[in-house]
Parts: structure tokens; sequence; C-alpha cells
């Protein structure tokens, strides 16, 4: 029991850093239809911003700021600008394309211009662990769980509560009226991309520990957040959360209990079964086809 | 089916060229030249997924390697590689279909990340199931080919052995996009909506084509077993998978001989330039995210974006000339 407890907390943990890059997944495609197939690679650069900010001698923390305003900048600002813009017109398609373009290209950027080693990551939370009712803790599950469901709560109050995140609601639904409000649309999917760039560097700090930085840990991040946010429900936020967390736990029983080798198949089984009984999403709402 | 004078000098002018290259190569320029066909077999079976029906799939190396480990299995079993490759075909044909069904019943996209999703099942399948892949250790010592007392096991041999079954399977996938079912993915790309409403099955033509797609790296893969002699998990992952879809996309999707240029660039040109290994990646793949924002129709379209260019500036031309008179 208690060994199922403690798989249990861990497993929430990681799915709620899942939970994280799902979250900014689905935010991007309900703006602006963008499918960033590279959103594991933004979990990657940022963890890399980190490293060699740290190389030069800063805190975790200010190593922390630095990459959070570098990811707004080149993963928000820029991508958005250079990439996204000039694609609008050319549609879906051409946009999973590029961004798997990106995802090579960032990938093999980074190996060849930094390293393609593996490099050990430190965490905020420390190593620590300690006892609760007989069940093994480790602070830093409980300090990711923590930061992020704040994060995801803290984005849910602001998307519903405030102005801006109703405008943001308003522009994913249904962009012409949006605009017809007097909704300034352009800034509102700038905030998207920012947004997003801020949840990918979030995840990057907590997930970095255990993965280790690398030039392809993008590969396995990005595929559970796709998953998670499919499993979830592509069109609601708190989906994203929930799916998130399903992975994580069941991807932890799986390997403990049933076998070790294929616990980066579960993601992939649990999307096909929730596809072929609820295509939407666990929490999603049927889509209307656009013709 | 016709071909035009002009396609049809080119295209002899090419097979000339294959025909006669191996004479002007050493071993490895022949092993290069013969990995080509072997990746242009499996690129032009996912040109008709991509570009003809316009699906994402992201799995054709794992595709690939299922044709590779089947080959290379079934041969080691003493089955010949005469009856073990259609049993690879048809495996890698109905693994589609498998995969295929429950994404396509929901979007197009969904393709894509269950395609991812079963790459990265079939790698680990792969390296754990080590009584059957030999695990990371791989598979040593695949036997080439016989037929008929004649052995393919020369690398020249090989080469036109190779030559002759991509010619055969390019024929044949030109043959089938000339018939109705080739006009009906057609269809599927340009309006699924307007497709449907003509009675096309939208649902059966696309699972079709990915899962034709599939057979056709299911046949790449059973020449890769035994070209490359040993195989192991590593050349069948995700990077590669995302390297074919690039090489279609590039190349010009939906363009016959997109994806033997796309090849080309993608596995010869790298070999020219060593030095820039790691590096030719990185602007290999910020180059497609451009050539997605300025050339979304891949390099073979710079003819017809050139003649529309043209054609465009002329009609510019005679309304100023109207607009004058």
């Amino acid at each position: 029991m208690t060994d199922f407890l403690q798989l249990l907390i861990s497993g929430i943990a990681t799915g709620s850093i899942y939970a994280m890059a799902a979250l900014g997944f689905t935010l991007l495609w309900q703006a602006s239809g963008t499918i960033n197939f590279a959103q594991g690679e933004f979990v990657m650069l940022p963890a890399f911003s980190m490293l060699i900010a740290m190389a030069m001698g800063l805190p975790l923390w200010a190593a922390f700021v630095v990459a959070l305003i570098v990811s707004v900048l080149v993963l928000g600002m820029a991508f958005k600008r250079f990439i996204v813009d000039p694609m609008r017109a050319s549609g879906v398609i051409s946009i999973v394309v590029a961004t798997l373009g990106l995802s090579i290209g960032l990938k093999s950027f980074v190996k060849a211009g930094y390293s393609a080693e593996p490099h050990p990551f430190p965490s905020v939370f420390g190593d620590e662990v300690f006892k609760l009712a007989g069940v093994t803790i480790s602070y830093s599950d409980v300090g990711a769980l923590l930061f992020a469901g704040l994060m995801v709560l803290g984005l849910q109050l602001f998307l519903n509560k405030t102005l801006t995140g109703r405008a943001m609601q308003a522009v994913a639904q249904n962009t012409f009226s949006a605009e017809a409000l007097g909704i300034n649309v352009k800034r509102m999917i700038f905030y998207t991309f920012a947004i997003n760039a801020i949840l990918v560097t979030v995840t990057a700090l907590l997930i970095t520990p255990t993965y280790l930085a690398k030039f392809d840990m993008g590969d396995n991040i990005g595929l559970k957040a796709f998953f998670a946010a499919i499993i979830g429900g592509f069109n609601n936020s708190r989906g994203a959360l929930l799916g998130g967390v399903i992975v994580g736990v069941l991807e932890n029983l799986v390997g403990a209990y049933i076998t070790p080798s294929y616990k980066d198949g579960v993601a992939l089984a649990l999307f096909l079964a929730v596809i072929l009984v609820k295509p939407d999403g666990l929490l999603g709402t049927p889509a209307e086809r656009k013709v | 089916m016709t071909l035009s004078k002009q396609h049809l000098a080119l295209l002899t002018l090419g097979l000339a060229a294959l025909a006669i290259a191996p004479s002007l190569l050493k071993t490895y320029g022949l092993y290069l030249l013969t990995l080509w066909l072997v990746y242009i077999i499996a690129a032009l079976g996912l040109n008709l997924t991509v570009g003809y029906a316009g699906l994402k799939s992201l799995c054709h190396a794992g595709f690939m390697g299922v044709g590779a480990y089947t080959v290379a299995i079934l041969m080691k079993a003493g089955v010949s590689f005469w009856l073990a490759t259609p049993v690879a075909i048809s495996l890698c044909f109905v693994l589609g279909l498998l995969i295929g069904f429950p994404a396509l019943r929901v979007q197009l996209h969904y393709l894509g990340f269950a395609t991812l999703g079963f790459n990265l099942l079939l790698m680990l399948f792969f390296r754990n199931e080590e009584w059957l892949t030999g695990g990371t250790f791989g598979i040593q010592n695949i036997k080439r080919p016989e037929l008929f007392g004649f052995s393919f096991n020369g690398n020249l041999a090989f080469y036109y052995l190779a030559l002759v079954i991509t010619v055969v399977s390019a024929a044949l996938l030109a043959y089938l996009l000339r018939s109705p079912w080739g006009r009906a993915f057609a269809a599927l790309r340009d309006n699924p909506i307007r497709a449907e409403s003509t009675g096309v099955n939208i649902t059966a033509y696309t699972l079709m084509s990915f899962a034709i797609g599939a057979a056709y790296a299911g046949l790449a893969g059973a020449l890769f077993a035994p070209l490359v002699n040993f195989i192991e998990p590593a050349p069948f992952g995700l990077g590669m998978s995302l390297l074919f879809l690039m090489m279609v996309v590039v190349g010009g999707s939906g363009k016959f001989y997109g994806p033997v240029l796309g090849s080309a660039i993608a596995l010869l040109l790298p070999e020219y330039l060593r030095f820039a290994k790691d590096w030719y990646l990185a602007i290999f793949g910020f180059a497609v995210v451009a050539m997605m924002i300025w050339l979304p129709g891949g390099l073979l379209s710079i003819r017809e974006r050139w003649l529309l260019h043209k054609a465009k500036t002329a009609s510019d031309k005679t309304a100023t000339n109207a607009g004058a008179v």
C-alpha cells in the first residue's frame, strides 16, 4: 500500500509537470490554430539557457529569470512573429511541417553547438525526502506538484476572472466576433504565445532534474504533452491538467506493476483508447467541423 | 499511361545514369547509392500518404524497421527473402490499418500524434524484446538474397536488384495514382468534404493511402536489412521518421519525383558535407521552416511558381496597357 501511495504521489507530480507543457500546447492551438510539434524542444531550450546562465556564475533563481526573459522573447515573440504569422494564410498543415522542421533544427543546433551529452541539472527543492505515515515523499515531488498546481490554477483564474483573460478566451472561441467586439486580437494572441513561453520554462525548471538536460529530452516531454492535451480534451484547459495527471500516474503504476520496459507506451495506449471512446477527450466538448 | 516526350527523355536519361553510375563509384559510393534507392522507395510511399492524401505520418522509419526486422528474423529462420518480403510488406500494411483507424475517425492531424507515439512504441519493442529482435545488440549477418541459384551477394548485383525493385515499385505507384483510386486520393487532399459529397468514402481512402504508404516503408526495410547486413533499433527512430517527412516536403509533396530529390538532399548531400554533420541537420531543419514560409510546395514547385509569376506579370502588363488605352 505504501508503495502504491508513493507511486501515486510521484505520478501526480510528474503528471502535473506534463500538464503545464500540455496546457501551453492547448492554449496555442485554441488561440491561433497553431499545432506546435516543437513543444518538446520548447522545454529543452530553456533548460539549456538556464545551464548556460548558471555556467556563467548565476544562481539557479537568477538563471530561471534569465531563461524566462529569453523564452518570452524567442519562443514567444520571435516564434510568433517570424514563423507563425507569415504562415497564417497557408493553413495548419504548413505550420505542422514547419514546427517539425523547427524541432529537428533546434535539437541539432543544441547538439552541434553545445553538447550531445546529458547534463545534470540542480533541483530547486533539493534532493531530501521526508516520511509521512510510512510513505517516503521527496521534497521535489511536493514542490513540483505545488508549483505546477499553482501555475495551472493561477492561469485558470487569469483566463476566467480578468478582462484580458476573458478577451483571450473570446479570441480562442471566435476570432472574427472577438475582433468585431473591439478586442485587440493580435495582442491577445501574443499573450498566448508569451504564456506558453512561461509555461515551458517552468516545465523545464521542474522536469530537467529528473530528465537531465539533453538535446533530445524534448522528444519524450513533447509527446507526453500532446497526449495529455488530447486525452483531457483539446479544447478545454482543465483537460490538460487531468490528462497530464492521468498519464503521469498510469505510467508510474504500469512501470512498477506491469513492465518498466513499456512505461513510455502508456500515453499512446491511453490516447488511442480515449479517442476510440470519446474522440473529443475526457473533458472536451465536440468541436464543430469547419468547412 | 502516356508520358510527354520531354518527361520520357529525362526519365530515360536518369535511368541510364543510374545504370552506369556504379562503374564510376567505389564500394562506399555504391553502398550510398543503394541506400538512396531504399530511401526513395520509402519516401515514395510516404509521398502517397502525405503528398497525395494530405496526411501527416510520423512513423515511417518505424514501419521500415518492422519490414527490416521481419525480413531479418524470417531469413534467420531459414525463410527465403522472396517469401519474407511479402510478409514484411503485408505486416506493415496491416499495422498501418490498425494504427490509422482510430486516429482517422477523429481528425486528420490526430494521425500525426498517433504515429509519433507508435514509432516510440516500436522502438521500445525493438529494444526490449531481445528474444525476437536481439535488443540493442540487433541482428547480425543478414544474408543477401538469391534467385534461381544466382546470388545477389555482391554489392553491384545487389545494387541492380534494388534498382529494379525501385523502378517497379515506382511504376506501380504511378499506375495507382493514374487510376480512379489515385484521383480519389487527390480529391481527398484538396477538399475532403467535396470528395465525400461526390461519393468518395473518406475514411476508407485515407486509411488506404496511409496503409499503402506503410507497405512501401516495409518494402524499403526488407531491402535495408540485407543491404547493411546488420540491424539494430537506432536507424528506425523518431528522428528518422521526421527526416522522411522532411524529404517528401523538401522535394515537393504531391510531386511524383519529389521524394527522389528530397531523399538525395537528406542522404547524399550530408555525406559530402561530413564536416558539418550536426550543423547540417540544424540548417536543414531551419531551411524547412523557411521553405514552408516562402515555398510551401517544395523545390519541385519552383518551376510552377516561376511560370505563375511570369503569367501574372504578363497579365498585369496587359491590364496596365488596357488601362492606359
